[in-house]
């Protein structure tokens, strides 16, 4: 039943034995100890599984696991030093409880490179679909602002 | 930023500190229960009860049983095995661990399916039947006081509170509790009022959706069990499995990280009796990981009907009758405690002579509800800020000089009789009124669009009475390490703590760590609830620093050190080599003075917190949608210790808040099944939802007995949210709605009724 799948994670090539009912985030957490996309509302409604494939932001929940073959896949695990998305939520207070933060910030690189100066309603439109219910939204706001400051002046 | 306190020169303390769990959180590496596999670990998926009320007749587990990959199925008889009486609960001893004899609402456990892999134990759960005869069930909470339908045929008060110690057995009854408070004559005063005014107010049922859905796992060797569990309350959970159980407290080890949001949706006891017993049982760990579907049958916040009588003369409140109605569902979890706690607040935040007040716990056919950020007290400023407002337009009066002219001033007596003391009301509602503009024109609109301003003021009695104990640890290189039970859900108490310990002891605080809630190792506390905690905890935290710098003290004067020495060379020099530690205690406990039976007392709590909501907002008259344009949030929280932190938490509870006024509503059918149970058709608030511009004050105050001036926030901002928009609504587009919430259907049809 189980196949291998072969992808790049975080900048590394990798496979795994994925059964065709696991999905993304069971595939990160069960072959690869990664906790940081996490499945929150089970309906891609919350942001929480948020995974980048190839990348595309992908509720990693809904996402299965045999669909990574040959794909690049990035987690907010990835990267040797915090960037200008994960700096700017830690000076804007941009999270409380943390589940949804990975969500948000890669969300928010997505969003940067599309965009690299996005204003506030173009900010609150493209991340509508992460949830954080312990509302840090204007925070969240912020950071993102900061983050494309930051990154324009690297 | 340096300021005086309590006349000690501060560093820490009063400072913006980042969370020191930031870069944790920003790399998804913080530790969550959600996180934890054991080795050999086993998945429990629930059978869920179909029906609101009835007897089970028959449970038919033997295809589950059957099919491959099970490892067991567990019901109410095999949880019998290992605990006799298995029935918990903070106020009563009424929930079963899984259910037995009856159900009580749709969606409560009654079979459990383990397996080492979740989707077999998922599938099996489809395979299990049950059958039921059906009850009569009631599901409205003033209905629940004479419905014939009984939820519990016998009520049995679990004595564990010293303010709940009056709680009776009734028989033949849903009233759970029945809180009364009498102060003058409230009859007597009304009957002589100039004008009575008499209002009912309603809120619905609604849940905390914490974005980590609730979460246990325990592990057990012949004698130990250790639980791994996302809760707010770790030291009562270890009592109440070793209640259970009838085992010591030391063989229950219940250990927390970091919870993915809390709400008070994590409170008491929840899953831990379930999953501690299917791990004696199987003798694996055990896993429970609810869904978020799952939630919405846990643990709710309470729908309630209040009615508020008011007596005035000459501009002054002279009477007021208060009687509400609290819907606990199925079982009391702790809506006994907001009944008695939010009860006695029920008049607001003025000076009224004559008062009573019946506050009334019921049962009824729906899954529980609990504490949600504000324990009640949400529910009653709706009302009371809502009849205030419908008061002084009657009378023609402006609403906040109608305020102004009935507010409960520093040193004047509450309903409880017990004096107002450090509460900055007045300077609360002033510099609402003053952030939102209230004295300037408004520009309303003369189109289909309207706009409006409202206020609204609440306050809140802090849960009494309650311990917290703490341990602070000095290092011999100097470093400190604390040691509590409190619990960091998202609020931020691991960087108040330590800036707290901090300030004590003259370090920065990012040289001090907090160990997370264990209770084989981290002292004593009540729960992570009702605000509580920086002013319990983080009294406990200082004092238990000032007993290590005091033992540092005296180690220097023993050894001939002068008291510049740095700690490292105390150390040094006490032990010839880098070696040793001080360990300092702290065991806070504030006074307190249980009511007697009209509700009186001279000490009805610590502390008390105030919260004003201030909305400038507009109606689309077209689709009754209501856009907040400003909302200003002004609370007395004493002198923040991180400012930042208690910005975000005013921001944050007045958005969840905002959720709660405008659109979440559990949806029932007429059978008591929930329709709604999923955030594809319970909406929470997202970005789009959140208001153009929110002003966050915390007045210039002092909690003078609080740490460093400090109290609880983490729900003032909650407080008067829900009737500000009302109001404003009702400014905008003279419609007045008295039930939650505030949806576009349900302005739009009161425009229509226009």
């Amino acid at each position: 039943m189980r196949r291998t799948v072969q992808f790049t994670l975080n900048g590394e090539r990798v496979e795994a034995q994925v059964a065709p009912h696991e999905t993304l985030v069971e595939v990160l957490r069960e072959a690869f100890g990664l906790y940081g996309a996490r499945e929150s509302c089970g309906q891609g409604l919350c942001g929480c599984c948020t995974v980048l494939v190839n990348g595309t932001a992908v509720s990693g929940c809904l996402y299965l696991g045999t669909l990574a073959e040959g794909a690049r896949i990035e987690t907010v695990e990835g990267g040797e030093t915090l960037d200008a998305v994960q700096e700017a939520f830690i000076e804007r207070a941009a999270f409380q409880c943390g589940f949804c933060t990975p969500g948000f910030v890669l969300m928010t690189r997505q969003l940067l490179a599309e965009n690299a100066d996005p204003s506030e309603d173009e900010i609150r439109h493209y991340l509508s679909g992460n949830l954080c219910r312990c509302a840090a939204y204007p925070e969240i706001i912020e950071a993102v602002k900061l983050a494309a400051r930051k990154k324009a002046s690297r | 930023m340096k300021r005086a306190t309590q006349g000690i020169e501060t560093n820490q303390v009063g400072r913006s500190v980042p969370r020191l769990e930031s870069w944790l959180k920003v790399t998804g590496r913080a530790e969550y229960v959600h996180n934890l596999r054991l080795p050999g670990m086993l998945y429990g998926k629930i059978y869920r009860s179909s029906v609101a009320h009835g007897r089970i007749k028959r449970i038919d587990t033997d295809a589950a049983r059957a099919m491959p990959g099970v490892h067991s199925v567990v019901t109410g008889a095999e949880v019998k095995t290992v605990v006799p009486d298995p029935y918990y609960g903070p106020a009563f001893h009424d929930q079963p661990v899984l259910a037995l004899d009856k159900v009580r609402y749709v969606g409560e456990p009654v079979a459990v399916v383990l397996a080492s892999d979740p989707h077999v134990a998922e599938e099996a759960v489809h395979l299990i039947s049950a059958e039921y005869e059906e009850l009569p069930a009631v599901y409205d909470e003033v209905e629940a006081v004479t419905s014939k339908a009984i939820v519990h045929e016998a009520l049995k008060p679990a004595g564990t509170f010293p303010d709940l110690k009056h709680l009776k057995g009734v028989k033949n009854t849903n009233v759970a509790l029945d809180f009364r408070l009498r102060r003058g004559d409230a009859a007597k005063a009304m009957a002589k009022a100039e004008r009575v005014f008499e209002h009912r107010f309603r809120t619905q049922q609604v849940m905390h959706t914490p974005l980590e859905p609730l979460v246990s796992v325990a592990e057990s060797t012949e004698d130990t069990l250790t639980i791994h569990t996302a809760s707010q309350s770790p030291s009562f959970v270890r009592i109440e499995i070793a209640r259970l159980l009838g085992w010591a407290e030391n063989r229950v080890r219940v250990r927390v990280p970091f919870l993915g949001g809390g709400f008070g949706a994590k409170l008491y006891i929840k899953l831990e009796a379930l999953v501690a017993v299917l791990s004696l049982l199987a003798k694996r760990p055990v896993k429970i990981s609810l869904s978020m579907e799952e939630q919405f049958f846990t643990i709710t916040k309470h729908a309630s009907t209040f009615r508020i009588k008011s007596g005035v003369s000459g501009g002054r409140l002279v009477a007021r009758e208060c009687a509400v109605w609290w819907n606990g569902g199925a079982y009391a979890d702790i809506g006994p405690r907001v009944t008695q706690k939010s009860g006695f607040t029920a008049p607001g935040p003025y000076d009224v002579q004559d008062v009573s007040i019946d506050s009334y716990a019921l049962y009824t056919n729906l899954p529980p509800a609990g504490a949600l950020r504000g324990f009640g007290i949400p529910q009653l400023v709706w009302a009371y800020e809502s009849h205030t407002d419908m008061i002084a337009r009657e009378l023609g009066v402006d609403p906040v000089a109608f305020r102004r002219r009935n507010l409960l001033r520093e040193g004047r007596p509450q309903a409880t009789g017990t004096v107002m003391r450090d509460a900055a009301i007045e300077k609360v509602l002033e510099r609402t009124a003053s952030l939102i503009e209230w004295e300037k024109p408004l520009e309303r609109g003369s189109g289909p669009v309207r706009r409006g301003r409202g206020i609204a003021l609440g306050f809140k009695a802090c849960i009494a009475n309650t311990t917290s104990l703490a341990a602070v640890s000095v290092n011999a290189d100097g470093s400190c390490t604390v040691y509590v039970s409190t619990v960091d859900m998202g609020q931020g108490s691991d960087t108040a703590m330590a800036q707290i310990a901090a300030e004590v002891l003259a370090l920065p605080t990012e040289a001090v760590t907090v160990v997370h809630s264990d209770t084989d190792v981290t002292p004593f506390d009540m729960a992570t609830l009702g605000s509580r905690s920086l002013f319990h905890t983080g009294n406990a935290v200082k004092l238990a620093a000032e007993d290590a710098r005091d033992q540092l003290a005296g180690l220097r004067k023993e050894l001939g050190l002068p008291a510049d020495c740095a700690v490292a060379d105390v150390f040094r020099k006490k032990y010839g080599m880098r070696a040793g530690s001080v360990l300092g205690v702290g065991n806070f406990i504030p006074p307190y003075t249980p009511p007697d039976e009209n509700g009186q007392t001279d000490n009805a709590t610590p502390f008390w917190m105030v919260g004003a909501c201030g909305v400038e907002l507009e109606v689309d008259t077209e689709t009754g949608h209501v856009r907040v344009l400003r909302l200003v949030n002004v609370a007395d929280v004493g002198t923040p210790i991180n400012p930042r932190i208690v910005e975000t938490q005013l921001s944050g509870a007045s958005i969840m808040q905002l959720g709660f006024t405008l659109f979440e509503k559990m949806q029932f059918d007429a059978e008591g099944q929930l329709r709604n149970a999923s955030l594809a058709e319970y909406k929470i608030p997202g970005l789009l939802d959140v208001p153009a511009e929110i002003v966050n004050e915390a007045v210039v105050a002092e909690q003078r007995t609080g740490p460093f001036g400090a109290k609880g926030v983490g729900e003032t901002a909650t407080f008067a949210v829900s009737p500000a928009i009302a109001n404003a609504v009702h400014d905008a587009v003279g419609v007045r709605l008295t039930s939650l919430p505030l949806s576009a259907e349900a302005v739009f049809e009161a425009l229509q009724r226009k």
